[in-house]
């Protein structure tokens, strides 16, 4: 069932962050390429919720459970405590109250898994910086008016809500150009400017890593 | 593949909602494929209001293809090769179980003695059925519309015994819309004079102009407006303009016409009657302090609700209070909106999408219970 999107850097990282055997819900699953690796590489018992109804019959299709649901509004239905790890991959800039959604995963799962792109990107300063122009690159294709990103924001700026919103951070991890860095125990200026996309695994504050 | 038409006769009296007791009960059912030796394969389907226990294979009463022949039988989505498949005609239904127009104790049809039945009724009628074939878990149950109520009625009253669900272009209660337009049904069958105050069988007449009415209007609930444009539009029927007087001028009144007639021949018009009441009542949440997921918490299994984006008679909306409550009770659920023109009757319709649903479901339940 592989196919090319399963080679995602970011999935690779999720992937690496799920214990054998954890139960894991996927906010804005897709087409459940991620659920389905999980499911075989990390016997996991995965859950999804996708905004749009096609991606949703795909994961029925392969026999995933999932429901179509808006993250903004639906994750208030599931019970505390009902998942061991919530992700959240290429969604958080979509999504209409990113706070809520980070509050909301901190109340469902006891770890969070988000990969978001950077705003902080080198290439993103510089295209912006040099031609005047909102930046349409790799992690950030789409131009201003037809991209469904609703709050960009850098690496530091996440990090900062992720921590209001009562996580710790466990790693963060860097991407550019498809490629993943070993994994930083903090955020820095300098990965802010290095990284084009980031993973970061998250834990509620005051616990210890597992 | 038809099996020979059964009835099982049980002498235990089955306590029904009303507080009556209904003894002797008697119930029309099929089953298709084998029981497997650890009895694990068992499929149940629930029919809709004024479907039978003839799932798969031609039905022998009516000559008609089964309503869902294109979904049961070997090698298909629901493989009798591989599952034992039970169909069984629910309780006040005229297809073999006892229903208003059996013969009750005194040698007399039942008529309006018979007595007023809920979904819940019809499930532990189903339950009697399913001890009786000496299975204790059911591998999945699965039904469509008033069928879906039933699966429903299963997971909440009898988590344990059913491993997988699949309710279908279905409710957890029904609105007031659709207890207006069953309203509608019921007194068209009671303002027939034919009816006789429901004694019609021992009057030897038979209500079919109100009965039929019924049917007209029920029709058009399971339709969409968009498919009957597409299939009448307003075009005339056998006549080039309309005729200015009150013949089926327009080939939809044609049509619903036709509908009607065909359906007095095999539906008796009191099981109308008692069959819509039992959807009326049912509010699967009342029983659980109005808190419709504290009705699934007990289920373990995994389900998957569907939809069709153009039912009316049973909205999307109504699948989403399903399936938003079964999340908040934390079951294993899949949701699935097909999207088609179509309306409710989609469920009995060749719908690729839903099929593929259906099939992805049932294969990952399948490997869930190591079938």
């Amino acid at each position: 069932m592989s196919n090319a999107a399963s080679t995602r850097a970011d999935h690779e990282i999720i992937i690496h962050a799920v214990p054998q055997g954890a139960r894991v819900l996927d906010v804005g699953c897709g087409d459940g390429v991620l659920l389905h690796r999980l499911k075989q590489e990390r016997t996991a018992v995965v859950r999804g919720m996708e905004l749009s109804q096609a991606g949703v019959n795909a994961c029925v299709a392969k026999g995933l459970s999932v429901v179509q649901g808006d993250a903004d509004l639906d994750l208030a239905l599931y019970p505390d405590d009902s998942f061991d790890i919530v992700v959240l991959s290429r969604t958080i800039q979509a999504t209409r109250k990113p706070e809520m959604v980070l509050k909301q995963m901190h109340r469902i799962g006891a770890k969070a898994v988000v990969s978001l792109p950077n705003f902080g990107f080198w290439q993103v300063r510089l295209s912006l910086f040099l031609r005047g122009r909102m930046p349409v690159t790799q992690g950030l294709p789409d131009s201003w008016h037809e991209t469904e990103n609703l709050h960009l924001c850098t690496l530091l700026d996440f990090d900062d809500l992720a921590k209001q919103s009562g996580f710790d951070l466990e790693s963060v991890t860097r991407i550019a150009a498809g490629k993943a860095s070993p994994p930083s125990q903090a955020t820095s200026s300098l990965l802010n400017w290095l990284s084009e996309e980031a993973v970061f695994v998250l834990k509620r504050a005051g616990m210890t890593a597992r | 593949m038809t099996s020979a038409l059964q009835i099982l006769r049980l002498d235990i009296g089955l306590p029904l909602d009303s507080g009556a007791i209904f003894s002797p009960l008697e119930i029309g059912y099929e089953t298709w494929g084998e029981l497997n030796a650890e009895k694990s394969n068992a499929v149940l389907i629930c029919h809709a209001l004024t479907g039978d226990q003839f799932v798969a294979g031609p039905n022998p009463v009516t000559g008609q293809p089964a309503w869902w022949a294109n979904l049961v039988g070997p090698g298909r989505i629901i493989d009798t090769n591989r599952y034992f498949v039970i169909c069984s005609n629910v309780l006040g239904g005229c297809m073999g179980t006892s229903g208003p127009a059996s013969i009750g104790p005194d040698g007399q049809p039942y008529g309006l003695s018979f007595p007023v039945i809920t979904i819940a009724d019809m499930v532990r009628a189903q339950a009697a059925l399913i001890d009786h074939l000496g299975i204790g878990r059911l591998f999945a149950v699965i039904g469509g519309s008033m069928g879906g109520m039933q699966v429903l009625e299963w997971i909440a009253s009898r988590p344990d015994r059913v491993g997988a669900a699949m309710p279908i272009a279905s409710a957890a209660r029904h609105s007031a819309q659709n207890i207006a337009f069953h309203e509608v049904g019921r007194q068209a069958v009671m303002a027939d004079p034919e009816w006789q105050g429901g004694a019609y069988q021992a009057k030897g007449t038979k209500p079919v102009k109100g009965l039929s009415v019924a049917r007209m209007a029920a029709h058009i609930t399971y339709l969409s407006d968009a498919a009957l444009h597409r299939k009448f539009g307003r075009r005339l029927q056998d006549r080039n303009e309309v005729a200015f007087g009150f013949d089926a001028d327009f080939q939809i009144e044609s049509y619903l016409r036709y509908q009607g007639s065909r359906f007095v021949d095999r539906f008796d018009a009191n099981s109308y009657l008692y069959i819509t009441r039992a959807m009326d009542y049912f509010d699967l949440a009342a029983g659980y302090n109005g808190r419709l997921s504290d009705a699934f918490t007990a289920f373990k299994g995994r389900a998957c609700v569907v939809s069709f984006s153009s039912d009316w008679h049973y909205p999307p909306a109504d699948s989403r209070h399903i399936t938003r409550a079964m999340i908040g009770a934390g079951v294993e659920v899949s949701a699935f909106e097909v999207e088609t023109d179509k309306g409710h009757d989609a469920f009995l319709l060749d719908e690729p999408q839903f099929h593929e649903a259906m099939a992805g479901f049932l294969a990952a339940s399948a490997a869930d219970q190591g079938l």
